[in-house]
């Protein structure tokens, strides 16, 4: 009697200890610290935990509520996310944030039918924009269209703004997150006048000379890049081998970290990339995460990442949820908020310069206003450039807007395609 | 010249040299299996782990500071010096040495005269140890390779080859990365030296006799455990040079591993067991999968390379079960 009372005991206290308590705030983290994409799971991963662990210790939690952080390895594998989501949303998951395409398609019908926010932050599936057909489903500040747009509003930029003639080429990761581009690229090429040309590069990417050996002999203008991983390395590395002006290359905001261009060395000087937040660590809310966070040795990782490319995402990604948290809260009069109420949150979020200078991270992105029919955000992005010799990425341009007239079609057209195929009925909005 | 003709040969050329970034691969997976029928499901991580090493050691990153910091509370990441490479080198070398003896003593030693099968799961769990052995001694961060080879495309031979076609072509002349051409280079040297410590050293003789039969050899005297020390140590040393070719293109990373896909059509089409058919069918690969890659890929939207070396392989396992220099297999009744 006493062995079973004590067996008992045991393992009601490592339930006890292993599940947030009641009250707490949960954000699952699905990261991936293992396998051959920990290099950018890790920063990510590293931001979003030390954010979190600062509004505990700085301020006591989110309007006095502690938040808990559940992390569950992935390893950037669709499966393992899928069992990460159905291993944790029972515990009150209040958003999940799965950091893979290929995890957010799966989670989509899942974390609809079951009530929870997912936010796909500049990834994921880019018609998801459409609220009315996505409702559970939030993918600002900005989508993949957005980036493509954007680059190309950039290229006209510097082109005095005629394309006519000119040849565009796409380098993408063969799979649905690199394919996501295409028709946006094509609907442009039609609107603008210039040719695309597209070499598919498949999983890893380790070997990609037979695309460089392509682009060297077709010359294209400009060369964008939708990569993940080694395909990114390699691309800027073969780029700088071919000596195609690396000014005149523009991978998306996925193909933008430093793991991506410090192999290649002074070659991947002049490399771009969209960006849709700020980069470097000049930010006060910095100096708040070392103070509270690294130095008093409460860091999720070693603290060497702070102010890298992705660690800085991770850190936004984490904001917006504290942010739409505490939209939640005062629109629904309670702490003690549940995922359908992060929801609402999530759609009534409003961040506006004030505020982003409030948290201290003054012009870290666009200003954002997300509405039940808007789920993608304004669309904005910023060109950043690569200085090999200080190794800092820096925004070389504003925040500018995305193509609207090509890209709000083309998500009218996608989601109402998958509302048809789902079966599902749009929901009403107010505007 | 036609610049289309020059374009072709291009291509050829560096599929050749693509091949045989493939073979030193190929080549270690070879070595084990020649000499002792093992086939080694780690070597890719073995390249991996070599070129960790040899990065950690250049760089003066102390080995599982992670794992230090994190039981000791202390902030320890460097020890505040750079080795030269060659030293590097060679400390990376000794450090596979002494995981060859490791191994064998831990592992091997315990498997003689096992099936085939059993000694191939035992390298498919090597394979995932050494890969978070790896992680936790040298950290997941991508790292530059440098270690003086030179790379990037050649002027030289640009300005040779540009004079072949028309001067009112546009031709620009013929690209070749320097760094294939130093691979080229030490992959013949390798495999060269490999060829005549198998075939004209004793020790090679004896290699070749552990592999035919583990009790026979070990029946005239031939120490077993000291064969495999021995020839998991060239295997580590050429996933060394593996590591330090790949890791130069691509930086050094846990992507790394994964270059063993790559060698596996070059063994199926070069046989398991030969040296020289691990060049061979790497020159075929490469070549094969580059052309198919530039006529055929525009046509079915592009990305074959990878899937069109495992149907050449496919293809030639059909006709050539054996590959092409592989030991023709012969079954009597």
């Amino acid at each position: 009697m006493r062995l079973k009372l004590l067996v008992a005991s045991a393992a009601a206290a490592v339930v006890m200890s292993t599940a947030p308590a009641l009250a707490d705030l949960v954000f699952p983290s699905l990261s991936y610290r293992t396998g051959p994409y920990a290099p950018n799971g890790i920063p990510f991963a590293d931001g979003y935990a030390d954010y979190f662990t600062l509004i505990n210790e700085r301020d006591g939690g989110i309007e006095g509520q502690k938040i808990t952080l559940l992390e569950c390895e992935t390893g950037y594998n669709t499966e393992k996310g899928v069992e990460c989501y159905e291993s944790t949303k029972g515990q009150g998951a209040l958003l999940y944030q799965p950091l893979s395409t290929g995890i957010t398609y799966q989670l989509i019908p899942k974390a609809t039918a079951d009530g929870i926010p997912v936010h796909s932050m500049g990834y994921g599936r880019t018609s998801a924009a459409n609220g009315k057909v996505f409702p559970w489903i939030f993918n600002y500040p900005g989508t993949y269209w957005d980036a493509a747009s954007i680059i190309v509003k950039h290229i006209l930029d510097e082109e005095g703004g005629d394309l006519n003639g000119k040849k565009i080429a796409l380098v993408y990761h063969n799979s649905a997150y690199g394919k996501e581009p295409i028709r946006t690229l094509e609907e442009l090429a039609a609107k603008h006048g210039y040719e695309l040309s597209l070499y598919p590069v498949d999983h890893p990417g380790q070997e990609q000379k037979a695309t460089w050996l392509q682009i060297r002999r077709d010359q294209p203008n400009y060369v964008l890049m939708w990569g993940w991983g080694v395909m990114n390395q390699v691309a800027i590395q073969e780029a700088a081998n071919i000596r195609y002006p690396m000014d005149h290359f523009i991978g998306v905001w996925w193909s933008a970290s430093e793991n991506d261009v410090l192999p290649a060395g002074d070659g991947a000087d002049g490399y771009k990339a969209i960006a849709f937040h700020g980069v470097g660590s000049d930010f006060p809310l910095f100096d708040d995460i070392q103070k509270y966070v690294i130095d008093a040795g409460k860091a999720a990782g070693d603290g060497s990442h702070l102010g890298e490319v992705l660690y800085n995402r991770g850190v936004y990604a984490a904001m917006l949820a504290v942010e739409a948290a505490r939209t939640a809260m005062k629109l629904h009069d309670t702490t003690d908020i549940t995922p359908a109420m992060m929801r609402d949150g999530m759609e009534a979020l409003v961040l506006d310069n004030a505020r982003m200078a409030e948290l201290g991270i003054p012009d870290f992105g666009p200003e954002i206003n997300v509405t039940c029919s808007n789920h993608g955000g304004p669309g904005l992005g910023a060109i950043s450039q690569w200085d090999a010799s200080s190794k800092t990425w820096s925004l070389v341009t504003d925040f500018m807007g995305a193509d609207r007239e090509v890209v709000d079609p083309l998500i009218m057209e996608d989601s109402a395609a998958y509302a048809q195929e789902a079966g599902i009925e749009p929901v009403a909005c107010g505007s | 010249m036609n610049p289309e003709f020059l374009y072709f040969i291009e291509t050829v050329l560096n599929g050749l040299m693509a091949g045989v970034m493939y073979s030193l691969v190929a080549l270690g997976f070879a070595l084990i299996f020649k000499a002792s029928g093992i086939f080694n499901f780690a070597q890719g991580v073995m390249a991996l782990f070599a070129a960790l090493t040899l990065v950690g050691l250049q760089t003066g990153q102390v080995p599982f500071a992670h794992l230090i910091n994190a039981i000791f509370g202390t902030q320890i990441h460097h020890f505040g010096w750079e080795l030269p490479a060659i030293i590097a080198i060679v400390g990376t070398l000794g450090v596979m040495v002494a995981f060859a003896y490791l191994f064998e003593g831990l592992v091997l030693k315990h498997l003689v005269n096992q099936e085939p099968i059993i000694l191939f799961m035992a390298t498919i769990g090597l394979a995932y140890f050494l890969e978070g052995f790896g992680d936790l001694m040298w950290g997941a961060n991508i790292k530059a390779m440098d270690v003086g080879i030179p790379s990037g495309g050649s002027f030289w031979w640009e300005d040779v080859t540009r004079t072949w076609a028309p001067e009112d072509s546009g031709y620009f002349g013929m690209y070749i990365d320097k760094l294939d051409v130093v691979a080229a280079i030490v992959a013949l040297v390798l495999v060269s030296a490999l060829v005549a410590f198998s075939q004209y050293t004793k020790f090679g003789r004896a290699l070749r006799a552990v592999a035919d039969d583990h009790q026979a050899a070990l029946s005239v005297g031939i120490s077993l455990r000291t064969i495999w020390v021995v020839v998991w140590s060239i295997a580590g040393f050429v996933a060394l040079v593996a590591g330090i070719m790949w890791g130069a293109k691509s930086g050094v990373q846990f992507s790394l591993s994964l270059i063993a896909l790559k060698a596996l059509p070059v063994l199926i089409l070069g046989g398991f067991t030969s040296i020289p058919g691990a060049i061979v069918g790497g020159l075929i690969i490469g070549v094969g999968e580059k052309l198919a890659e530039l006529y055929i890929g525009p046509l079915v939207g592009g990305a074959i390379e990878n899937w069109f070396a495992y149907v050449v392989a496919l293809v030639f396992l059909l006709f050539r079960p054996q590959g092409l220099f592989g030991e023709r297999i012969i079954e009597r009744v």
